[in-house]
């Protein structure tokens, strides 16, 4: 099997770099363990929103120049003058996929599961999102949930959202159809909720109950538990009801995470990617400091063979990274990876605090390619979470590390 | 260089699972069926309860289809659908009743229907019998059957043996049940093209049915008899004679390669990789320059259907590229969705509801698409496909076949 890029790893990364190559007319074949991470996220995606000081960003250019002095190893410092090229490039892709978000130069501000008001760079503009802390574009929301849904936690929200003079009335609701996912308390989640509620005489019943219960609250705030099938189901509230309906991300399994990962697999077979789900790679052959091709677990002695290789495997839930006792490695390749010798360093025992093992990844130079013993492979690229030197909650970076060093790698690759 | 970590394979990799509930997001059987828990609770967290006790067993795992997809998007490699299965075996108490031993005989049943099967087909037509099989047996009566052969594909091949035999290189070729009773075309086409690339087919010393229905519907016993009969058939097919073996269907490939060790504790371990699809030997052959197809321009239109567990042995791309071979076909692949029927699951009265509805979204992307055909490695799904649309469906071999120059 011969492409010009065998990408590793199909979540937000490998998807955005092989979206970008193929519409640069690159051939491209994505091999995927299983699901991404992508399955987790909030659908507001962090460039940067703390420094490693603990202070918030509040313009994301500037943010990222302290950023820079402050951890000189930092993705985003590989990334040198091209960065703010790459945020364009990266808003400019969301508009060609059709996605709208809520972005700016500055952060803007998401409800957090928990009822935190938090920065954040790029919002689904389905989210609750604020535009400045302090100006809150409500000042009496309703807040739904589903009685016993423990994925969503309306208290801490109605709290949250208190702080900031908001008045919040939350209502509790239940139907019937839903009863019987109830038989198994763990089985309750947003995805399942959804195969009910999105079905349109459900959906129906669900708007009697929302009509009913609501007076003069500006905006109808939901847990993310709709529209995993049915795309139109908040447009649909949203027409019979006459009022605005704004989304609140739930505990994982996230619906709009979800819904993102599948539009951009569709978008990427659509632009003639391949998608290989379910494969692991076993083996490499390198040869003269480049990969020269990959063999899988499914396609046994068929190489992929391509000019270009892209790890985009993420951190340690998708085992891009594996902690063993000694050691944290990078399975596929068995790159050079940065972490601290001492285990007992590896955590902080407070749960809230900098956890270092999330900065830990693997090694590349400033092209972000591999190293193997400190020697760059020269057709290997790294993009994602499975990078070195950047932790993604204490920063907020996650996204942006995977989308900027996946665009980057893509024009490396495209123009070469 | 070889990986540090081993492919996931112990018995308990469960304790892999970090309850992340991808799996059931991808269960095409929870997304409809309100009475099957999902795979994660019927799969790694059932176990954990399930090796305690054997009481935890829940009976409610006879909905999970063996499509395997909660294993293709698992994040941590971790065999879902098989502890669901290997939970089966072990501990569900449910007897195969008649009509369960009748679907999974596909020898024996196959075997007598041919002789007649002129009279089996009309009268497997009749709505009468249809109403009398649904009130005796609880096979549905909205289900068709597949058409049986008058005569069956051994029978054709006997003829051709002499011929088959000239040929310098050559391959064995496991044509399961649904080519030799119902579709002998397909074994004829299969012949037919690796024959144009100076292959000759030779049949197993033995084949008997590769035993999935008689997994799915617990008569395991049974199963192993026939699994061993296989094995030992292909191994000297392999290893003897040093014939590879072809298959045309994508369960009973991956059933004889993936599921023989841990289901039936068959050992395949020495022939494994010398067992695949015919289209993936052509594929290799090809890319390798060994062989070229001669193919004629045809315009045509097809629409790629991939079956679960081509899915699960991710071999679709092959079957894509070389119907992509052909010059001027227009080729459109579907969205993955799974069919429904499931081997014998959709025949049961008790999974008809089920098999329709997880296949709903599939039919209307076909009735839709207006194709010439609708293409599937795997028979059950070209049943379920004919059943349940106006679309005709074929296997990726017979449109080569009907290509070749």
């Amino acid at each position: 099997m011969k492409f010009d890029t065998a990408i590793i790893g199909g979540g937000l990364s490998g998807l955005i770099c092989g979206i970008q190559l193929q519409k640069k007319g690159k051939k491209c074949a994505i091999v995927s363990t299983g699901q991404s991470a992508l399955h987790f996220s909030s659908g507001a995606f962090d460039l940067l929103s703390y420094l490693p000081d603990g202070s918030e960003v509040e313009n994301i250019q500037e943010g990222v120049k302290k950023l820079i002095e402050q951890n000189p190893n930092h993705p985003y410092a590989k990334l040198g003058e091209a960065l703010p090229n790459l945020i364009n490039s990266a808003t400019q892709l969301f508009e060609e996929l059709n996605i709208s978000f809520v972005h700016g130069e500055s952060n803007h501000y998401k409800i957090t599961p928990l009822g935190e008001i938090k920065p954040t760079w790029a919002s689904l503009d389905r989210l609750a999102t604020i535009q400045e802390k302090q100006q809150f574009p409500w000042k009496k929301v309703a807040l739904f949930n589903l009685d016993g849904y423990l994925d969503f936690y309306p208290k801490f929200i109605k709290q949250g959202l208190k702080d900031h003079q908001v008045e919040v009335n939350t209502f509790g609701f239940s139907l019937p159809e839903l009863d019987r996912l109830r038989r198994n308390p763990t089985e309750l989640r947003a995805t399942n909720i959804s195969n009910v509620l999105d079905k349109e005489s459900i959906l129906n019943k669900f708007i009697a109950i929302l009509k009913s219960k609501i007076s003069n609250e500006e905006v109808i705030l939901l847990p993310a538990f709709l529209g995993l099938k049915n795309d139109n189901a908040f447009k649909t509230i949203e027409e019979q009801i006459g009022k605005p309906v704004k989304v609140i991300p739930t505990l994982p399994p996230s619906i709009i995470g979800i819904k993102l990962q599948q539009y951009l697999q569709e978008e990427f077979i659509s632009l003639g990617g391949v998608y290989m789900l379910g494969d692991n790679v076993l083996e490499a052959d390198l040869e003269n400091n480049s990969v020269q091709r990959i063999y899988t677990y499914n396609h046994g002695d068929i190489p992929i063979q391509a000019k270009h290789f892209v790890l985009a495997t993420g951190s340690y839930f998708s085992q891009g990274l594996i902690a063993t006792q000694k050691e944290v490695i990078e399975p596929v390749f068995n790159l050079d990876v940065t972490f601290d010798s001492d285990r007992t360093k590896w955590y902080n025992k407070d749960v809230f605090e900098t956890q270092p093992y999330l900065a830990f990844g693997v090694k590349t130079n400033k092209e972000l390619q591999g190293l193997i013993n400190n020697q760059p492979l020269n057709n290997l690229y790294i993009v994602g979470a499975v990078l070195e030197s950047f932790n993604p909650i204490k920063e907020g970076s996650g996204g942006g590390v995977s989308i900027l060093t996946a665009l980057a790698v893509a024009d490396k690759i495209a123009k070469n | 260089m070889k990986k540090k970590i081993d492919h996931n394979i112990s018995n308990n990799n469960f304790e892999q699972c970090i309850k992340c509930t991808i799996c059931t997001i991808y269960c095409p059987v929870a997304a409809v069926n309100p009475n099957y828990p999902g795979p994660k609770q019927a799969g790694p967290d059932g176990e954990r309860l399930r090796l305690k006790k054997s009481d935890f067993y829940d009976d409610a795992l006879k909905y999970c289809t063996n499509c395997k997809r909660c294993e293709v998007s698992c994040p941590s490699n971790v065999k879902i659908g098989d502890i669901i299965q290997s939970a089966r075996i072990k501990h569900s108490k449910q007897k195969p009743k008649l009509r369960d031993i009748l679907l999974a005989n596909t020898d024996f049943v196959g075997s007598m229907n041919t002789v007649l099967a002129p009279v089996v087909n009309t009268v497997l037509g009749w709505d009468v019998t249809k109403l009398a099989l649904d009130k005796t047996l609880q096979i549905d009566r909205h289900r068709t059957f597949p058409k049986y052969s008058f005569g069956t594909f051994e029978q054709w091949y006997k003829r051709q043996a002499q011929k088959q035999s000239e040929y310098k290189n050559q391959v064995s070729y496991f044509h399961g049940c649904y080519v030799n009773y119902n579709n002998p075309q397909l074994g004829k086409d299969l012949v037919k093209v690796f024959n144009s690339v100076g292959i000759g087919v030779q049949l197993l010393d033995k084949e008997k049915c590769c035993g999935v229905a008689l997994i799915s519907n617990g008569l395991i016993n049974q199963a192993r008899k026939q699994g061993n009969v296989n094995i030992a058939s292909i191994r000297k097919s392999v290893i003897e004679n040093k014939r590879p073996v072809v298959a045309t269907s994508s369960t009973c490939t991956f059933t004889i390669r993936d599921e023989y060790p841990h289901l039936l504790g068959i050992d395949n371990s020495d022939v494994k990789e010398d067992v695949e699809l015919a289209t993936r030997y052509l594929y290799r052959l090809i890319s390798q320059d060994k062989i070229k197809l001669n193919l004629a321009e045809k315009k045509i239109k097809v629409a790629y259907h991939i079956p679960c567990h081509m899915e699960k042995l991710g071999w679709s791309y092959y079957t894509i590229e070389l119907l992509k071979l052909i010059p001027n076909i227009e080729l459109i692949v579907l969205d993955d969705h799974c069919c429904g029927i499931a081997g014998t699951y959709g025949f049961k009265k008790e999974n008809y509801e089920t098999s329709q509805a997880i296949g709903e979204d599939l039919f209307k992307q076909i009735e839709e698409s207006k194709v010439d055909y609708v293409v599937s490695d795997c028979e059950t799904c070209k049943w379920q496909i004919e059943m349940s649309t106006t679309a005709k469906c074929e296997h990726p071999i017979s449109i080569l076949a009907q290509a070749l120059r």
